[in-house]
């Protein structure tokens, strides 16, 4: 099953490299919707500072919507998801493929959210193994129902306006807990962020577990 | 009976085929050809009627069958932004195939050399089309489903698939082919299907039977 897995991830990361999706379009985007919410909140550091943890929660998930689409049309814009139900590989070593290419992906957009967020906002961390660990478990919450909700909105053939409807409030009791962990980390709330990375991570064994079970099932009525 | 959506896209068909056998499935299009091949191959389910491929149930063990499946459909599976090369050996890797089986069938189909190194983007249809007919070669599975398989293939091309459906035949393996494009392959095992209106109305075997 691992191995399998491992197949699809290396596929994926493959074709991002080849495509370059990642680093031309979505990772600029990123950069942008930090700078706008700078513009939007008048440049004012102390409210930046405040801030900064929740919108760069909202940033990665407004990103993680694009790596989604783009992890689903790679599939299915030429029908591969046919031929890769033809091969042999089991749905949930494709999920889990899927799942963890698009987690590495996440995780070096967010690796440059928080460049940039920190030397943008001027912010400083208190607590590095909290924002390191909270990112980690976050993501994996993200990826792995992304590439559930992902798939299911393309069966339903409206992707584009559909996912974000349904992903974003999937994900709402994830943003606050790493918004709540974040904040500690940077030593802005007065939160226990260990307790919410808590919470964290049985929303992402859940998401990740109810995704291995029912993928299968999903892709055969897309 | 399978429905596309809420359109009954194939209605009524009942057939039997033999191992080793090649079956030409004419009809106008719309008429069922495609869903009939998806059908087979475990892709679609089934809405009512039975049906068994390989001793596999269609209804119950579509998932167990579909590694004996090869099928080119109209669209080709490949990933756009991969090169030859890298779609061969990631889906040779999927079916456990080796690197030799990979140069025999780029060498067959004429992709070594400089195609290998191309992306799949920048390929002509032909080109298209016999990439992932070398995935075909490469998977060795018991039946072939093509689809529309001459489409966008030169002579050249058209040969190599034809030689490719007869030898294929002569070792076991059944084949499917929905095409407009030919009446016949020269296979002794052969025989015609036409499709209509989701339905099977003719059957050249069943014609010759009676």
């Amino acid at each position: 099953m691992f191995r399998d897995a491992w197949l699809v991830t290396k596929k994926d990361l493959l074709i991002e490299l080849r495509s370059r999706i990642l680093i031309n379009q979505i990772a600029p985007y990123t950069l942008l919707i930090l700078v706008l919410f700078g513009f939007a909140l008048d440049a004012d550091t102390e409210t930046l500072r405040d801030t900064g943890p929740g919108l760069f929660w909202v940033s990665t998930l407004l990103v993680a919507i694009l790596a989604i689409q783009r992890s689903v049309d790679v599939e299915t814009s030429d029908s591969a998801i046919d031929r890769l139900m033809l091969s042999g590989i089991s749905p949930t070593s494709i999920y889990l493929g899927k799942t963890i290419g698009l987690y590495l992906q996440l995780i070096i957009l967010e690796a440059l959210l928080f460049i940039v967020m920190v030397v943008l906002f001027d912010m400083s961390v208190v607590n590095y193994p909290l924002v390191v660990v909270s990112a980690v478990v976050t993501t994996l919450a993200i990826a792995s129902s992304g590439t559930l909700y992902g798939v299911i909105a393309s069966g339903l053939g409206v992707r584009e306006t559909l996912l974000p409807v349904l992903f974003l409030p999937v994900l709402a009791p994830a943003v606050i807990g790493a918004t709540r962990a974040f904040g500690d980390a940077f030593g802005r709330v007065n939160a226990d962020g260990w307790a919410w990375l808590g919470l964290l991570s049985v929303i992402a064994i859940v998401y990740t577990l109810v995704g291995m079970l029912t993928y299968g099932n999903i892709i055969e009525d897309t | 009976m399978v429905f596309l959506g809420q359109f009954p896209a194939l209605t009524g068909a009942t057939m039997n085929i033999q191992q080793g056998e090649v079956v030409l499935i004419k009809g106008p299009n719309g008429a069922g050809k495609s869903t009939l091949l998806r059908l087979c191959a475990g892709l679609l389910p089934m809405r009512s009627g039975t049906g068994t491929v390989l001793n596999f149930d269609l209804r119950t063990q579509r998932m167990a069958l579909r590694s004996h499946i090869g099928l080119l459909g109209h669209r080709t599976g490949l990933y756009p932004d991969l090169t030859v090369s890298e779609n061969l050996q990631f889906w040779a890797s999927a079916y456990g195939a080796n690197n030799t089986e990979v140069d025999k069938a780029m060498e067959f189909l004429g992709l070594n050399d400089r195609l290998g190194s191309v992306q799949v983007q920048n390929l002509s249809e032909g080109q298209r089309r016999r990439t992932s007919f070398a995935l075909l070669l490469i998977k060795r599975p018991s039946i072939w489903l093509l689809d529309e398989p001459y489409a966008g293939l030169d002579s050249n091309g058209r040969q190599l698939v034809n030689s490719s459906i007869l030898q294929a035949s002569e070792l076991g393996t059944t084949v499917l082919i929905a095409s407009h494009e030919i009446d016949k392959i020269g296979s002794s095992q052969e025989r015609t299907l036409l499709v209509k209106g989701g339905r099977i109305v003719n059957d050249s075997e069943v014609d010759s039977e009676g």
